[in-house]
C-alpha cells in the first residue's frame, strides 16, 4: 500500500497526470523555482515522510479522478438524447450501493494508518539539542537561545530587509532575488542536531513556517507550541508568517541558516560577546544617522517612514505633542508602551544604544528640531 | 382545518425559538465545557489556576526530569521579568521552589497577570503547582520589585518519553482592566 | 386563504411584501447585489497581485478586501440566494399556498440591506473596514481591531437573526403544509436538503451570536473570554468559531447538493439514482459537521488525541460526499442527455466539486495539513467548493427556473456562452492556486516573492474572465426577463418532474390555494 520514494519517483508521467489530478505531479520540487508546481521534502527526514504521504493521498486522489472522471465522459458521450437512446428506468441498487459506501471507507483506513504514525513523530519534540524560544510581534520575530545547563542566553529581532522602495506603491528599484524573503538577521542552528522551537506571540496570532524545515507552528499569545526539526543539510532556507496578523503580515519573514556544529558553536560565541549595548556618548548627526535606519527598520511599520503615521490607527510623530515636547514622557513611551494600544514597551525588545539614536531621530526629523540628542545611557538610567 | 395547521405552525416555531436559545446558550456553555477539556488533555499547555493539593506524594528518586523556566512580556508590558533560575532538576514527586524577578520600571503603581504555560503541552496535567504567583495578580509600585515564588512538583506519572519540562509564563499589563472593574 | 387579490403597487408590493414569490425574487436580487460587490473586491484582490509588488492599494486596505469580500459572498451573496430560491421553491414544490409564516418572512428579508449598509458603511469610518480576515480570530478582532469592529458585531447579529428567522419559515412550512400525499419520502431532494440546511443554521447560527458577544463584551465590557490576561485563551475563539463555521460551510453546499439533484435528472430524463441513500447521506454529512471543527485548527498546538480524532472524523464525510457524487454520475447513466445550460453547469459542479472534495481528503490528513495549512492550497481548495458549489449551481438553477419565474426563456447560445467563458475563467483562477500553496505561499497576502509570479498572473487573468462571465450573467437575466421569448408552457423542460412544473409560466401570485393531491 504504502510506496517508497523511489516507486513513486519512477511511476511520475507528468503531462497526463497534470491534466487528470487535482495536483500536478510532474512534482518540479526546486523551491527556487517559479513553476514550482508540488510540496517540497525539504531537507528533514520529517520532511520527508511528509512529503511521502502527500504523494500517496495524491496519487489515490489521481486514480479516483481517473475512474470517476473516466465513467462520467462515457456517460457524457454515449447516453445521449442525440444519439438516439431510450433512458433506462433504474433508480436504485442496494449492492452498487453499498459497494460505493465501503470501498472509499476502506480506502481512508490505509491512508489513515500512515498519517496517524506520521502525526506521533511530528508530535514528538524530545530530546531536543538547541531550544529557542520564537516570539512573533506585530511584524516581526524575536528569536531567544536557551540555555540547557542555565548558562547564559541571548536573543535578538528578526525584521524584513527588503527595502521599501522594492515593494512600496509606486516603487521603482529592481526587486532582488530573495524579495520579501530576506531578513537583517537570520536565525542560525546547527546541522543534523535536533532543534526544538518554542512557539509564542506578544501580541495577535502569528504562525511560525519554514516549508524546508517542515515546521509550521501558531505563535498564541499567552500559550507555548513546540515543533521541531532536524536539518540534514546546510544551507539558507525561507519562509513565512502563515496567520494574518494584521497590517504587515506579508512582511514577516522567515530565514534560517543551517550551519555546521563548529561554525554554530564560533556564532553563538560571538552573540554572547556582542549582546551587550555600547553605553558611549554620541554626537546628535550620529544619533539621528544611525536612528533613522533603526527607525525605518522597527518603527516605520506603523508610524510610516515620513512620520505621519497612519490617520485613525496609528498616530502621527510628526509634529506630535511626545516627539516635541518632553523628553522622558518620550522615552518613556517607547520604553514602557502605552497600554492599550498596539505600542509595545521596547525597552524589553531593542537595546539602549539603538533605542537612543530612535528617539533621537524621531525628534529631530521631519521638521521636529528640538536639537535633543537623547544618550544610551538616558535610557538604560531612565529604566532604574 | 386552517385553525388546526395554525396551531400546529405555532408549536413547530415555539420548539424551533426554543433550539435557537438553547443553541446560544450553549455557545456560551462551549466556554467551560473548553476549560474542562483543557484541564483533562492540557490543550496548549493551560494549566490549571488553582492550588494542587498536595498529600502523600511519592518521592521517585530513580528519575530526573529537567524542569526550564522561561519569562516573557506581552507587547505593552514594561516589567523586567525573568527567572532566577533557568533550570532545575528535580526527582518526580519531590516538591520544589523557585522565584521569579519582576521589577516594574515605570512612574506608576501597576497590576501584572502572569500566564503559565507548559510544554511539551501532553506533560500539562502533569505538572502540578502547590503555590504560584500566577494564582494571583501581581501588584507593583512604581520602581518596585519582587521575588515572586513558585512551589511545584512533578507527578511520578509522567510520561517515560518526557525528559524536560518547559515552564514559560507571559507577563500581561492588567492595570487598565482592574482600574476599571474597580 | 380566501381572499384573492393581486400584488399591491409601487414600492409597498415590496416594502410590506409578505408573498414567498416577491419575498424570493427580492432575495435573489439582493444577493445578485452583494455577488457584485463582493465580486468586485475580488477584482480588488486580484488585481492587487497580478505581479509583485504593491500596485494599488495599502496592504491596511488589501486586508479590508479580503475580509470584506469573504463576509459578503458567504453571508450576503450566497446564503440569501439560496434562502431566495428556498422562497420561490419549497412552496411550490410541496404544493404549498405559501410560505408558513409571511410576515416573518418579510421581516427576515429587510433586515438583511440594513445589516449589509451597516457593515459596508465601516469602510468609511477611521480606522476603515474590519481587516481581521472573515474568521475574524481573537485578538486581532477584538483588542487589536479598528474600531468599526462593533458595526461588524452588530451586523452579524442581524444577519444570523435573519438567517434564523428564514431557516425556522422554513422548516415550519415543509412540516405543515405539504399538499395532501407528499410524504416525507416523497419530498423534492431540494426541500430535503433545504430543511436540513435549516436545521443546521438553527444550531449554529446561534453560536456565532454567541461568539460576536464574547467579542463584544471583550472589548467594551472589560471580560476576557478570548485574553489569557483573563485566564481567557483566543484558540478558544477558534473552537467557538469553527463549531459554527464548519456546519456553515455545509449550510451553503447542502442546498447547492438539492439543486444539483434537481436538475440532472430533468436532462437525464431518468429519476434521481438513490434518493433514499441521498437523503441518508445529506443528514449524516449535516450531523458530521458538527464533530469535525477542529480541522481548521490542526497547527493551534492540540493534544496529539484531539488531532487524531479530528482527523478520523474530517476523512469519513468523503464517505457520504462520495456516494452523492456517485449517486449523481448513476442518474446520468443510461439516461438519454441533453446539455441545455442548467445541465452543463451541473455537470461543472459535479466534476470541479469532485476535485474540490479530494484536495479536502488530502487536508483532512492532520500531518500534511500541517505543510498545507494556511496555504493557497487551501484558497484552491474552499474556491473549488464553495465558487464552484455554491455558484455553479445558483446559476444553473437560475437557467433552471428564470422561465418558470418569468414566463421568458433565455437565449440558449448566450447561456452557453456565459457557461463556457465562467468554467474557463474559474479553472483558470484557482488551479494554479493549488501551485503556489503547495510551493509556500501564504493566504491573506497582499504581495509575494518572484518565484510565485507566473502563477499569480495567470490566476488574475483568469479572475478577470471569470468577473466578466458574471456581467454576460447578468446581461443574459436582464435580456431574457425584458426581451426573452415568451413561454407559457407549464412545464419547461421535458424531462421535468415535480408540482413547480404544473402551475402555469409565469407562475401566478397565488399557487395551490387549493391543495394539489400527490399520488
Amino acid at each position: 500500500m504504502y510506496l517508497s520514494t523511489n516507486q513513486l519517483k519512477k511511476r511520475r508521467f507528468p503531462a497526463a497526470a497534470l491534466a487528470l489530478s487535482t495536483l500536478s505531479t510532474g512534482a518540479i520540487a526546486d523551491p527556487s523555482s517559479r513553476w514550482q508546481t508540488n510540496l517540497s521534502p525539504g531537507v528533514t527526514e520529517l520532511g520527508q515522510e511528509v512529503f511521502d504521504l502527500h504523494m500517496l493521498v495524491v496519487w489515490i486522489c489521481v486514480a479516483i479522478s481517473v475512474a470517476v472522471f473516466g465513467v462520467l465522459l462515457y456517460v457524457l458521450i454515449n447516453h445521449t438524447k442525440a444519439s438516439g437512446r431510450t433512458p433506462a428506468t433504474f433508480h436504485e441498487s442496494t449492492v452498487v450501493e453499498l459497494m460505493w459506501t465501503i470501498v472509499p471507507a476502506l480506502i481512508l483506513i490505509a491512508i489513515a494508518v500512515p498519517a496517524t504514525n506520521t502525526l506521533i513523530k511530528l508530535y514528538d519534540s524530545s530530546d531536543s539539542d538547541v531550544d529557542i524560544l520564537v516570539t512573533g510581534y506585530q511584524w516581526k520575530w524575536k528569536y531567544e537561545y536557551l540555555s540547557k545547563d542555565g548558562g547564559e542566553t541571548f536573543s535578538f529581532l528578526s525584521i524584513l530587509s527588503t527595502p521599501a522602495d522594492q515593494f512600496e506603491i509606486g516603487a521603482t528599484a529592481e526587486k532582488g532575488e530573495n524579495y520579501l524573503l530576506e531578513v537583517d538577521e537570520p536565525l542560525v542552528i546547527p546541522v543534523n542536531k535536533k532543534v526544538r522551537f518554542l512557539v509564542t506571540s506578544a501580541d495577535v496570532l502569528h504562525a511560525w513556517w519554514v516549508p524546508a524545515l517542515s515546521v509550521k507552528r501558531d505563535a498564541v499569545p499567552g500559550y507555548i507550541n513546540d515543533a521541531w526539526t532536524i536539518p540534514q543539510k546546510e544551507g539558507i532556507y525561507r519562509g513565512q508568517c502563515a496567520e494574518l496578523c494584521g497590517k504587515d503580515h506579508g512582511f514577516m519573514p522567515i530565514v534560517v541558516k543551517v550551519v555546521s556544529e563548529k561554525e554554530y558553536e564560533e556564532w553563538v560565541a560571538s552573540k554572547l560577546s556582542s549582546s551587550k549595548a555600547d553605553l558611549t556618548e554620541k554626537s546628535l548627526d550620529e544619533l539621528v544617522a544611525s536612528g533613522e535606519a533603526l527607525y525605518n527598520k522597527n518603527c516605520s511599520g506603523c508610524h510610516a517612514v515620513n512620520g505621519t503615521g497612519i490617520p485613525g490607527v496609528f498616530p502621527a510623530l510628526k509634529g506630535s505633542s511626545i516627539a516635541l515636547g518632553d523628553v522622558n514622557a518620550h522615552i518613556d513611551v517607547v520604553v514602557n508602551g502605552a497600554p492599550g494600544t498596539a505600542m509595545s514597551a521596547y525597552g524589553a525588545q531593542i537595546k539602549p544604544d539603538e533605542l537612543a539614536a530612535i528617539i533621537t531621530y524621531e525628534r529631530n526629523a521631519w521638521g521636529n528640531n528640538t536639537g535633543d540628542a537623547v544618550q544610551a545611557s538616558d535610557i538604560v538610567n531612565f529604566n532604574q | 382545518m386552517t385553525n388546526i395547521v395554525d396551531t400546529k405552525k405555532k408549536r413547530t416555531t415555539v420548539i424551533l425559538l426554543v433550539m435557537v436559545a438553547a443553541m446560544f446558550g450553549f455557545g456560551f456553555a462551549l466556554v467551560p465545557l473548553y476549560d474542562l477539556l483543557c484541564e483533562l488533555t492540557g490543550i496548549n499547555g493551560k494549566v490549571v489556576l488553582v492550588p494542587y493539593d498536595a498529600k502523600n506524594v511519592e518521592v521517585d528518586e530513580q528519575r530526573i526530569v529537567s524542569v526550564q523556566f522561561l519569562a516573557l512580556n506581552n507587547s505593552g508590558m514594561p516589567w523586567k521579568f525573568k527567572p532566577n533560575h533557568n533550570s532545575i532538576k528535580v526527582n518526580p514527586g519531590a516538591s520544589t521552589s523557585t522565584s521569579f524577578f519582576a521589577h516594574n520600571p515605570t512612574q506608576n503603581l501597576m497590576v501584572g497577570q502572569a500566564v503559565p504555560s507548559i510544554s511539551p503541552s501532553g506533560a500539562a496535567k502533569y505538572f502540578h503547582k502547590i503555590e504560584c504567583f500566577c494564582f494571583n495578580q501581581q501588584e507593583l509600585k512604581g520602581g518596585a520589585q519582587a521575588d515572586l515564588g513558585l512551589q511545584f512538583f512533578v507527578d511520578k506519572d509522567l510520561p517515560k518519553n518526557i525528559h524536560t519540562i518547559t515552564l514559560t509564563y507571559t507577563l500581561f499589563d492588567v492595570t487598565q482592566k482592574v482600574a476599571s472593574s474597580n | 386563504m380566501s381572499e384573492h387579490h393581486g400584488p399591491a403597487t409601487g414600492i409597498q408590493r415590496w416594502l410590506y411584501a409578505t408573498n414567498h414569490k416577491d419575498i424570493g425574487t427580492m432575495y435573489l436580487w439582493f444577493s445578485f447585489a452583494m455577488f457584485f460587490l463582493g465580486g468586485s473586491f475580488a477584482m480588488v484582490i486580484r488585481a492587487e497581485l497580478f505581479q509583485p509588488g504593491l500596485q494599488l492599494v495599502e496592504p491596511a486596505f488589501f486586508n479590508q478586501m479580503t475580509t470584506m469580500h469573504g463576509l459578503i459572498m458567504v453571508f450576503g451573496a450566497v446564503m440569501p440566494a439560496f434562502v431566495g430560491l428556498a422562497n420561490w421553491m419549497v412552496p411550490l414544490m410541496i404544493g404549498a399556498p405559501d410560505m408558513a409564516l409571511p410576515r416573518m418572512n418579510n421581516l427576515s428579508f429587510w433586515i438583511l440591506p440594513f445589516a449589509f449598509a451597516m457593515l459596508v458603511s465601516t469602510f468609511f469610518m477611521e480606522g476603515g473596514a474590519p481587516a481581521f480576515g472573515w474568521t475574524f480570530y481573537a485578538p486581532l478582532s477584538t483588542t487589536y481591531a479598528p474600531p468599526s469592529v462593533t458595526f461588524f458585531i452588530f451586523a452579524v447579529h442581524l444577519l444570523g437573526a435573519s438567517s434564523i428567522m428564514g431557516s425556522i419559515n422554513i422548516i415550519v412550512t415543509v412540516m405543515n403544509l405539504r399538499a395532501p400525499g407528499m410524504t416525507y419520502m416523497k419530498l423534492p431532494l431540494f426541500v430535503w436538503t433545504w430543511v436540513i440546511t435549516a436545521f443546521l443554521l438553527i444550531a449554529a447560527m446561534p453560536v456565532l451570536a454567541g461568539a460576536v458577544t464574547m467579542m463584544l463584551t471583550d472589548i467594551h465590557f472589560g471580560t476576557s473570554f478570548f485574553s489569557a490576561a483573563g485566564g481567557g485563551d483566543p484558540v478558544m475563539f477558534q473552537h467557538i468559531f469553527w463549531f459554527f463555521g464548519h456546519p456553515e460551510v455545509y449550510i451553503i453546499i447542502l442546498p447547492a447538493f438539492g439543486v444539483v439533484s434537481e436538475i440532472i435528472p430533468t436532462f437525464s430524463r431518468k429519476r434521481l439514482f438513490g434518493y433514499s441513500s441521498m437523503v441518508y447521506a445529506t443528514a449524516s454529512i449535516a450531523f458530521l459537521s458538527f464533530i469535525v471543527w477542529a480541522h481548521h485548527m490542526y497547527t493551534t498546538g492540540m493534544p496529539l488525541a484531539g488531532e487524531l480524532f479530528f482527523m478520523y472524523a474530517t476523512m469519513l464525510i468523503a464517505v457520504p460526499t462520495g456516494v452523492k457524487v456517485f449517486n449523481w454520475i448513476a442518474t446520468m447513466f443510461g439516461g438519454a442527455l441533453t446539455f441545455e445550460t442548467p445541465m452543463l453547469f451541473c455537470i461543472a459542479f459535479v466534476f470541479l466539486f469532485t476535485l474540490g472534495g479530494l484536495t479536502g481528503v488530502m487536508l483532512s490528513l492532520a500531518p500534511v495539513d500541517f505543510a498545507y495549512h494556511d496555504s493557497y492550497f487551501v484558497v484552491a481548495h474552499f474556491h473549488y467548493t464553495m465558487v464552484a458549489g455554491a455558484i455553479f449551481s445558483m446559476s444553473a438553477a437560475v437557467y433552471y427556473w428564470l422561465p418558470k419565474w418569468s414566463g421568458k426563456m433565455y437565449n440558449e447560445t448566450m447561456g452557453k456562452v456565459h457557461f463556457w467563458v465562467a468554467f474557463i475563467g474559474f479553472n483558470l483562477t484557482f488551479f494554479p492556486q493549488h501551485f503556489v500553496g503547495l510551493a509556500g505561499m501564504p493566504r491573506r497576502i497582499p504581495d509575494y516573492a518572484l518565484q510565485f509570479a507566473d502563477f499569480n498572473m495567470m490566476s488574475s487573468i483568469g479572475a478577470f474572465i471569470y468577473g466578466f462571465a458574471q456581467l454576460l450573467f447578468l446581461y443574459n437575466v436582464v435580456q431574457t426577463i425584458r426581451k426573452g421569448k415568451v413561454n407559457t408552457d407549464e412545464k419547461t423542460w421535458e424531462g421535468a418532474e415535480g408540482l413547480e412544473w404544473t402551475v402555469p409560466s409565469p407562475a401566478p401570485f397565488h399557487t395551490f390555494s387549493t391543495p394539489p393531491t400527490v399520488k
